[in-house]
């Protein structure tokens, strides 16, 4: 393979958090018992989420599709194994906000039946598009925290990509499944990213890895050469252990020394990023027609008295797998779902395992301790030092607390990742991210309420138009009447008994022109109040909105059938 | 289970702002050290009374703020602000001239503006500068030579008594500053003959900058250095700082006969010190990168022109005072640029 040295970039701050990343990487990944009952939220990517295919008490196999990604930005989701659909309703989802959420659950029957599947005969020779349909019906959402749907991501043409990146860089604490599956799958990873480049189409490919995994580098480095001849370009290149390496934005700056531009994608520089737990999944869908209902789940922490990887079905309670990695209950102070800078807490047990669960940690009270009491900020600037998209923390932490939302703004604070390496370094333990995204939530409340205050002016000022229009066309109709009773008195008086046809054939266009002319404004009316339910229905983002927005045209078009009409009957 | 529910980061470094004020205490003590044995026990005395006094305002203020005492008192700020205060003051100065700056300090300084983190001007600089312009005599009479060229050095003893009651003997030790010194003497001396007087190369002519002052200053360097290394505060502070006061002393005085060198500058008064302590005080600094620069540089421009054409010996505390005023301005306009911006903002944000 290509040894060349690869020139690496740096970002500016980052810090360098106790990894305890070797108590779950002692023993090899091992696949969790089915447990009594799944519990699968139909949102478990970005988008919107699933329609429900099933009903209470439908059997259903493994594999099958249990709710459709009908959306552009969804996911398909699939029975990850075989048993009867229980209940349809609200339970408790892993979220920041611990909200509830639509879920299904099934009650497995432990035969774990396989529904038909297959793979794609000589995926290498398929086209883009069927790859990622293939992809999309398996349901695959990046798996490395975010959860955006593969098959979106994968659709960017190809004559914009010029790079693929693999992020592998895993640079979060504690968390180590993406380790083992690189020591244990790493050629299945590899022909994932053949498949990526087959749809995709890059120049190169990186696989960005932190130096603190030898033996999943040495794995793909081994894969390379055996799966692939010396023409190939996919680089492993290594990179030193820093958090958070593993940020989309922060990787690409290693790799590449470019910055996503501000509210932009990588693709916007030509690169595509990817994580190698959806590589895997993208292999195991397409080759092996298996989708997306299980992943790898690093269950850690000092409460866990035997921390390990699992291979864990979607949907599998929090609890089950903690019982089988010997968690002991009363030790547990703090329930974690993702990794100590970024993941959630849980606030039970009961929570499922979903596409993003990368890592339970349990962890007792002395390894994190209640957060100690806020002192003053003394603008030592640690954080400025920490941050790694070179904001200025501490300011955005006076801005906050003041609720000085335009300088917040104008100090660049939607562009803060929430990494938490300030409120890490932070002498004063000031909770830096929290206030952070306290400012965030008030700024898009802030825009949001604008938004709505700027439609509903819009709406009444529509309403105060048609309002004069009526009433001009009231005085309008008022005027013709009393001309039309004054002409018929004046005719009575002036003609005699019988009058000249003439007289008839002039006066008739008139009034024709008349009856036109009210239809016009009749028209009108109804385009004005059309408009006006539209502009309401946007201001509530209601969904009828596209409805109300053709029956307007259908309106204007009969306004514009008229008006011409009217013009006809003029000339 | 009983879940605690917060949200992230998890993880935090250990340690807290006492810690950081802890840290900088522990780098004064060489600095410390040094003025006690060249210029005698009079600044170890001062930080005694200057600590007792600065630890009672600040409790009897958090009593008054309704405030936890206890909590705030840990965080150590006052105490380092006694201390900085206690060796920026003359060693022999009466015991009320160092009451009264650290209670000015703690007090209008610090409390008056919303207690640690909301103050605009450095606390131990207000004290000392009230002081200064106060009571000018106690001031500027009250440093000692260097032991070395007292005959029976200066005693503990005669040390407490000139502090606190009698200053019949202060006559006998003290002497003005060598920065003073040269200063006073150049308009009517060369290089060569200032540099006769003890006070630069001491009582058998050994070549150095100046007696005892050239040890104090590699002293604070040191434990600059180390806070440097514990990352404590970045370098742009104290490099452009020091840059800034050479390239001047270079450039305007490179002539030694008719202004203070580039030595002096650097090793006689209270530059190492105000250079890794007190500019680098973060509350009262500039906070973004470029900033730093600039509010070090312009710290060193001041503390070259007062000294020079000021009429006060040193400039440490007026220099840093003048760049407080001008810290958040120099904020506003040197962001840093943001990942995935084109480039920086500067100024404030805009009033639609």
């Amino acid at each position: 393979m290509n040894m060349h040295h690869f020139k690496l970039y740096d970002f500016d701050g980052g810090i360098h958090p106790e990894q305890n990343k070797s108590q779950s990487t002692q023993l090899p990944i091992t696949t969790a018992k089915i447990p009594q009952r799944l519990i699968l939220p139909i949102a478990q990517h970005i988008g919107a989420p699933g329609n429900p295919a099933v009903k209470p008490g439908d059997k259903v196999l493994k594999g099958q599709i249990i709710a459709k990604g009908e959306d552009f930005v969804s996911c398909n989701l699939h029975a990850p194994t075989s048993g009867i659909v229980g209940v349809i309703e609200d339970r408790e989802v892993p979220h920041q906000s611990g909200m509830s959420a639509t879920c299904i659950e099934i009650i497995t029957d432990g035969k774990d039946t396989w529904i038909d599947h297959q793979g794609l005969d000589n995926y290498l020779e398929s086209d883009a598009a069927s790859l990622i349909d293939c992809i999309a019906q398996a349901g695959i959402s990046g798996m490395g925290g975010a959860g955006f749907p593969t098959h979106v991501k994968a659709s960017i043409p190809a004559s914009k990509i010029n790079t693929l990146i693999i992020n592998a860089a895993e640079c979060e604490p504690y968390i180590t499944s993406d380790d083992l599956l690189m020591r244990e799958y790493a050629m299945d990873i590899i022909k994932g990213i053949e498949i990526l480049q087959r749809i995709l189409l890059p120049e190169q490919c990186y696989i960005g890895i932190e130096d603190n995994k030898p033996q999943a580098i040495e794995a793909l480095q081994i894969a390379l050469k055996e799966n692939l001849d010396d023409t190939h370009n996919i680089h492993v290149v290594v990179i030193p252990t820093k958090y958070p390496s593993g940020g989309e934005k922060q990787l690409i700056q290693i790799l590449t020394g470019k910055e996503v531009p501000v509210a932009g994608i990588p693709a916007d520089i030509g690169i595509v990023c990817q994580n190698v737990g959806t590589v895997h999944a993208i292999y195991q869908a397409v080759a092996l027609g298996i989708p997306l209902i299980s992943r790898i789940t690093t269950i850690t922490g000092d409460a866990v008295s035997s921390p390990q990887n699992y291979q864990v079905l979607l949907g599998t309670p929090v609890t089950d797998v903690l019982s089988q990695a010997n968690a002991q209950p009363n030790k547990v102070k703090r329930l974690i779902m993702g990794g100590p800078m970024m993941g959630f807490t849980i606030a039970s047990a009961d929570t499922p395992i979903t596409k993003t669960s990368n890592c339970i940690i349990a962890a007792s009270d002395q390894e994190l301790p209640d957060p100690a009491m806020e002192q003053a900020c003394i603008r030592c600037g640690m954080c400025t030092q920490a941050c790694p998209a070179q904001l200025l923390p501490q300011q955005l932490y006076w801005f906050a607390k003041s609720s000085n939302l335009e300088q917040a703004q104008a100090h660049n604070i939607s562009d803060c990742i929430e990494c938490g390496a300030c409120s890490y370094v932070c002498p004063s333990n000031i909770p830096l991210v929290q206030y952070y995204r306290f400012a965030k939530g008030e700024i898009k409340q802030a825009k949001s309420d604008k938004k709505s205050s700027e439609q509903a002016k819009l709406r009444f000022d529509i309403r105060n138009a048609r309002l004069d229009r009526e009433t001009a066309e009231k005085d309008a109709k008022r005027k013709a009447r009393a001309e039309a009773a004054a002409k018929k008195q004046a005719a009575k008086k002036a003609a005699p008994p019988a009058t000249p046809a003439s007289g008839d054939a002039t006066a008739e266009p008139s009034v024709d022109t008349e009856v036109l002319k009210q239809k016009v404004l009749a028209a009108q009316t109804r385009v004005d109040k059309a408009r006006e339910r539209l502009a309401m229905a946007q201001e509530q983002n209601l969904e009828t909105a596209d409805a109300l927005e053709l029956g307007l045209n259908k309106q204007i078009d009969k306004l514009t059938a008229a008006q011409k009409s009217l013009e006809e009957a003029k000339s | 289970m009983n879940l605690l529910n917060i949200s992230s980061p998890h993880a935090t470094r250990s340690g807290n702002t006492g810690n950081v004020m802890l840290t900088v205490l522990l780098a004064l003590i060489p600095g410390i050290i040094t003025l006690s044995y060249f210029f005698g026990p009079g600044h170890l005395i001062q930080i005694c009374i200057a600590s007792a006094t600065a630890i009672g305002c600040e409790a009897l203020v958090l009593h008054l703020r309704k405030k936890p005492i206890g909590f705030y008192l840990k965080d150590y700020s006052a105490l380092l602000t006694a201390v900085l205060l206690a060796i920026s003051l003359p060693p022999y100065a009466p015991y009320w001239v160092t009451m009264v700056a650290t209670l000015f300090a703690i007090v209008i300084a610090k409390h008056l503006y919303g207690g640690l983190g909301q103050n605009p001007f450095n606390p131990a600089m207000v004290g000392f500068a009230l002081v200064l312009v106060s009571f000018p005599v106690e001031m500027t009479t009250s440093w000692s030579a260097p032991s070395a060229l007292l005959e029976n050095g200066i005693g503990v003893a005669q040390a407490l008594e000139i502090i606190f009651s009698s200053r019949e003997t202060i006559d006998a030790i003290t002497m003005a500053t060598p920065l003073d010194l040269y200063k006073n003497q150049v308009e009517i001396a060369t290089a060569s003959e200032i540099y006769q007087n003890p006070l630069f190369n001491g009582p058998n002519q050994e070549a150095s900058i100046a007696l005892g002052w050239q040890w104090v200053n590699v002293a604070f360097l040191l434990g600059g250095a180390f806070l440097l290394w514990k990352k404590i505060f970045t370098w742009h502070v104290p490099v452009s700082l020091l840059l800034s006061l050479s390239l001047l002393s270079i450039f305007i005085g490179w002539d030694s006969d008719s202004y203070v060198p580039i030595s002096l500058h650097l090793f006689a008064g209270a530059t190492m010190l105000g250079a890794f302590f007190i500019a680098t005080d973060p509350v009262t600094a500039s906070t973004t990168p470029l900033g730093k620069l600039i509010y070090g540089a312009g710290i060193g421009v001041l503390i070259y022109i007062i000294r020079t054409w000021g009429s006060y010996p040193d400039a440490v505390a007026f220099a840093v005072l003048l760049m407080n005023f001008a810290a958040p301005l120099i904020d506003q306009y040197s962001q840093p640029r943001t990942y995935g911006h084109k480039k920086a903002v500067r100024g404030l944000a805009k009033k639609d």
